[in-house]
């Protein structure tokens, strides 16, 4: 598996945290990003993840290579989604470990900050009533809502 | 005039209706050619809120296209 992978299928946090298994490993950071039923004041029922996948690896694994350079860990990987998930679902499995905590947590926080930022990743809302956005693409005169069918 | 190969990904996907397509093209930059296309196509982006990878690898607006050059206009990004 890739060290930032892309992948179509549910993700198994214990998979992923296994992945990461280290006797030098003092603590274990993860972040998951859920699927939540609500935007900017819209009810959202569903939301669709679509990747550029290579590039969204290698500037994954980039990013995860700055983390390791930027503070002490023993390991870092992630998993983000793709395709239509539901409420609740997990989108994105951030996990990092390392000899102490205060390098852990950091480092999760730079990975899901940068990846938020950085990744060629969409994502569109599906609300109630059918209307759909790609979030972050309205142009003038368009809102969250404006692509109604 | 040359020939490179446009990818599609998400809202710009969706608007000019395809995921890949041959493009034969006059234009030198990676920047022309998304203003070539926006105004073939209707895309509702400008330039400026748009990135460019060529061959897997972001770049910036004024990289020159090469002949065959997969090029991916990539919409502002929603990741996480």
């Amino acid at each position: 598996m890739k060290p930032f992978a892309i992948s179509g299928e549910q993700i198994d946090v214990n998979v992923c945290a296994l992945r990461l298994a280290n006797e030098r490993a003092g603590a274990l950071v993860t972040f998951e990003g859920w699927v939540r039923n609500h935007n900017e004041g819209q009810q959202v029922g569903s939301l669709e993840y679509e990747a550029y996948v290579p590039l969204a690896e290698s500037e994954g694994a980039r990013i995860l290579a700055e983390a390791e350079e930027r503070f002490a860990l023993t390991g870092a990987a992630a998993v983000h989604r793709t395709g239509h998930l539901r409420i609740g679902e997990l989108a994105v499995w951030v996990g990092v470990t390392a000899e102490h905590r205060g390098a852990a947590f950091d480092a999760c926080r730079y990975i899901i900050d940068e990846a938020k930022a950085r990744l060629p990743i969409w994502k569109k809302e599906h609300y109630a009533g059918g209307a759909t956005a790609w979030i972050n693409c309205a142009t003038r005169g368009e809102h969250a809502g404006g692509s109604a069918p | 005039m040359m020939r490179v190969n446009v990818q599609y990904f998400a809202i710009l996907r969706e608007q000019r209706g395809l995921t890949a397509e041959s493009v034969e093209t006059g234009r030198e930059t990676v920047s022309a050619l998304y203003d070539e296309l926006r105004a073939r196509h209707g895309f509702t982006l400008p330039g400026d809120r748009v990135r460019a990878a060529v061959n897997d690898t972001f770049v910036p607006a004024s990289q020159v296209l090469q002949p065959g050059d997969r090029v991916v206009f990539i919409p502002p990004v929603a990741g996480g």
